[in-house]
């Protein structure tokens, strides 16, 4: 820290390039942001209320919190196995796999979207399998969740993978020495460090999952009250010229948003001082 | 001692925690069910999509695909794509660049804060981040009046599009820049100012070798996402076809009036970018790892 201190006289360019991130921040997210919160405003407590309160709206919040939540917990469990083949073993392929897990960052959503009907769409390559069986994927929750869990697959991964390379084997050795079984030790010595790391990788897959569009819009069918996600309903209430509600349902969503970051910090926080306790 | 905690972080733990001792791994059968069923979940989750993209492309023949790809429409859209990304990316390279440097080469107040605010818009669903823009310069904006007043437009045309595509890829490169930075300290360009280097020629000489691979990193993310932006870029560009269409409303449109094959051919398009974005990454991160273990 004292490097620091003294490099503020030794090192140029702090006014010049602290001024233009501010100055650049400000113009590009700060500014547009307050739009959102002074747009908001301009409805009435009353009219605030009746907007976000409606059914239409709340069954598309309902929808969108419900298929993210299920969808980050099945990558909770997808996201551990894939995590601890890819650390623990080697197989041939290993590398590349690893490389592809990060694919549905780098897949625009709407590529992943229309790909991802084709497939569960009662036509489709799944979907022929399962609609003897009753089952319909596309213009479904069910679908909606499917493409959630395409769209988080990399956070439990990515947030677990560093936590098991570091894991040192000295309590692992212990626990063998003292008769544990396999099954045990991983249970009652491995897990335990990996859930933080586990809760931090849901909490993100969760986040994105309410505020995705793209990936789900095509799979969804967006009928009212059933299958329309908040983020449509937004653009909906745009396309109606109702900015003001619009404002109103993207507040509400933006809360819900940052207060999972905030989880996701104080999760991280205490993941940090378990290692720095350690 | 925070050095050793460093080098054992950073020291391709990958090596250390691969082929155990036997009485430290499961057993064989074990092994082979978890290995079969990982590749099963990859296989359908992630390689199913690629396969659909390439079949459903190619489904009507090379011939089709080449059309749908010629097709006037298709390549206004990509020159909007390309023109969205040669704007916001080098912008936000910049941003990241400056703001990286104040960040971690100084001590200030707020910096925490300062980091807070640039990981904001990877908070912010993609249709909000196009709905700010609306609200601030749409025709019922805060500022609309006055830019029709001027005919200025910016919503519904392509200023409106490469802004919102500004937002989501915001981030990307700061984000990759922050820690590569923190970790190289200031030493290095102390010595260079002691020397008797002025500022820029300490930033091109010392700072930038040492972080270029982490910087490519950001920047083929943040292009990535420029390109293949769908929800923001769908709120504020009105879908007018051959004039604010950018490849992903082009593949929307295709899809909704039932060109599948067209749409996907397009698709292949974004497709490509995003393998050809995968490699270049795996390549950035070995080389990060690398120049880590070996300084």
């Amino acid at each position: 820290m004292a490097q620091a201190n003294s490099s503020r006289r030794l090192l140029p360019g702090f006014r010049l390039t602290i001024g233009y991130s501010i100055l650049y921040l400000s113009l590009i997210v700060l500014i547009p942001l307050a739009a959102l919160a002074a747009k908001s405003t301009e409805l009435s407590p009353g009219q605030w209320w009746d907007t976000v309160t409606a059914p239409r709206i709340v069954a598309s919040y309902k929808l969108s919190l419900m298929t993210s939540f299920f969808a980050a917990a099945a990558n909770v469990f997808i996201g551990l196995l894939l995590a601890w083949v890819l650390v623990r073993y080697r197989f041939p392929g290993r590398r590349l796999i690893d490389g592809l897990i990060d694919l549905p960052f780098a897949l625009p959503t709407a590529v992943a979207g229309i790909a991802l009907t084709t497939i569960y769409a009662p036509n489709g390559w799944i979907g022929k399998l399962m609609e003897p069986l009753g089952i319909k994927i596309a213009y479904t929750p069910l679908g909606i969740t499917l493409a959630l869990v395409f769209i988080g697959l990399p956070f439990v991964v990515r947030t677990v993978q560093p936590v098991l390379e570091d894991l040192e084997t000295d309590m692992e050795e212990a626990a063998v020495m003292l008769g544990a079984y396999r099954r045990r030790i991983f249970l009652k010595v491995i897990l335990p460090e990996l859930i933080p790391a586990m809760l931090t990788g849901f909490a993100l897959a969760f986040a994105r999952g309410i505020g995705e569009y793209g990936s789900v819009v095509f799979i969804s069918g967006n009928m009212p009250m059933r299958t329309e996600i908040a983020p449509l309903l937004i653009i909906t209430k745009l396309e109606q010229y109702e900015y003001g509600q619009a404002a109103a349902i993207a507040v509400v969503l933006l809360l819900i948003s940052f207060l999972l970051l905030l989880l996701i910090n104080m999760l991280q926080r205490r993941a940090g001082r378990r290692l720095h306790a350690a | 001692m925070a050095e050793s905690a460093v080098t054992a972080v950073t020291a391709d733990p990958r090596s250390s925690a691969a082929r155990k001792p036997r009485h430290l791994t499961e057993s064989g059968p074990v092994r082979v069910l978890l290995i079969g069923l990982a590749l099963l979940l990859i296989a359908v989750i992630l390689l199913l999509p690629l396969i659909t993209v390439i079949s459903q492309a190619f489904a009507k023949g090379w011939s089709t695909y080449m059309e749908s790809l010629k097709d006037p429409d298709a390549l206004a859209a990509l020159r909007l794509t390309l023109l969205t990304a040669v704007i916001a990316v080098p912008l936000n390279t910049l941003f990241g660049l400056a703001a990286a440097w104040a960040i971690t080469k100084f001590k200030f107040r707020g910096k925490q804060f300062l980091i807070t605010l640039i990981d904001l818009p990877f908070a912010v669903s993609p249709v909000i981040s196009g709905l700010i823009y609306v609200l601030l310069f749409g025709a019922q904006g805060l500022l609309g009046p006055w830019l029709q007043e001027h005919n200025i437009s910016i919503i519904f045309a392509a200023p409106g599009i490469v802004l919102a595509t500004m937002f989501v890829t915001f981030p990307f490169v700061a984000r990759e820049l922050l820690p590569l930075m923190e970790e190289q300290g200031v030493q290095d360009e102390e010595a260079a100012v002691t020397l008797g280097a002025r500022g820029f020629r300490v930033f091109f000489r010392v700072t930038l070798p040492n972080v270029k691979w982490g910087l490519l990193y950001g920047m083929i993310l943040c292009n990535a996402r420029a390109m293949g932006e769908f929800g923001a870029v769908s709120v504020v560009s009105g879908h007018i076809r051959g004039e604010t269409n950018t490849l992903p409303l082009h593949i929307e449109i295709l899809y909704n009036e039932y060109h599948f094959t067209a749409a996907f051919a397009v698709a292949s398009l974004l497709m490509l970018l995003a393998v050809v974005t995968l490699i270049v990454k795996s390549v950035a991160e070995r080389r990060i790892h690398r120049n880590m273990r070996g300084s």
